[in-house]
């Protein structure tokens, strides 16, 4: 599906400019009418897969990251590619969980990032190619449930 | 889009005050400040979350990281002055079973 309007920005794969995405992001989500709550949320997942793309893929090698932001009526899609070294997503989706045991020993540092990109959006996908590609999707609160009733009266 | 930290020693107790932002480009030094307190043998290490305005994963792995080398030194780590945010985010890692967190400002127990 073609959004109705598209916005893309193409940052260096550093750490430092997390924050400018973080407050595009806002801006566009709350033109959309997304509650404080989700855009926090997506805030969060967006900048999990921006320092996925910045970390994994280039580590200290001078990169650029492109994040998409494609605006739907009912939903937003964030896309953040890096188009450069790929990190195995599927490797590492594999050792992606919540914490269950209670000792210290077997804490992860990393690796929630993932994790917390599937928690907090409500479809994400992985492109593999030259790079990784994540498209991510916020539904706005309800729609989701609206359009597929619609689909059904149809 | 920064981070502050405030720290103050009191006999075996460091309180560390934070305020700001918590993500890729603010973990390293937030990492750097506080990791030497927490390699004291038998520290008590207090931080104040209150002043924190957004927090990722990066912000968990470095909290992770003080409170496994507290651990190994027969320390302790608690945190204290959670937001809601803050605390979904230890709740749906699974990190708030497991680590001290309080949403009140002076960790009452």
């Amino acid at each position: 599906m073609k959004p109705a309007d598209y916005i893309e920005m193409k940052i260096p794969a550093k750490p430092e400019f997390l924050g400018v995405t973080r407050l595009t992001l806002s801006g566009i989500a709350s033109r959309m009418g997304f509650s404080y709550e989700t855009i926090e949320d997506l805030k969060i997942a967006t900048s999990e897969a921006i320092t996925n793309a910045v970390q994994h893929a280039y580590k200290g090698e001078d990169g650029e990251v492109v994040i998409g932001f494609g605006l739907h009526s009912d939903h937003l899609e964030v896309v953040v590619s890096d188009r450069g070294k790929s990190f195995d997503f599927y490797e590492t989706k594999k050792s992606l969980g919540p914490y269950t045991d209670h000792s210290a020993e077997f804490l992860r540092e990393g690796g929630l990032g993932l994790y917390l990109i599937e928690t907090l959006m409500d479809e994400v996908k992985v492109h593999q190619n030259e790079g990784i590609t994540l498209f991510m999707t916020k539904y706005l609160e309800g729609e989701q449930v609206e359009r597929d009733a619609e689909t059904i009266s149809t | 889009m920064n981070i502050s930290i405030d720290v103050k020693e009191l006999d075996q107790q460091t309180t560390m005050t934070l305020a700001g932002e918590i993500d890729a480009y603010t973990a390293p030094q937030l990492r750097e400040t506080a990791f030497p307190y927490t390699e004291k043998k038998q520290a008590s290490v207090v931080i104040d979350l209150s002043g924190v305005t957004y927090m990722d994963s990066t912000g968990l792995g470095v909290f992770v990281g003080l409170f496994k080398s507290l651990n190994a030194n027969d320390g302790t780590l608690k945190l204290v002055g959670l937001s809601d945010r803050l605390k979904r985010l230890f709740d749906i890692t699974g990190l708030a079973d497991i680590m001290n967190i309080n949403s009140e400002a002076e960790g009452g127990v």
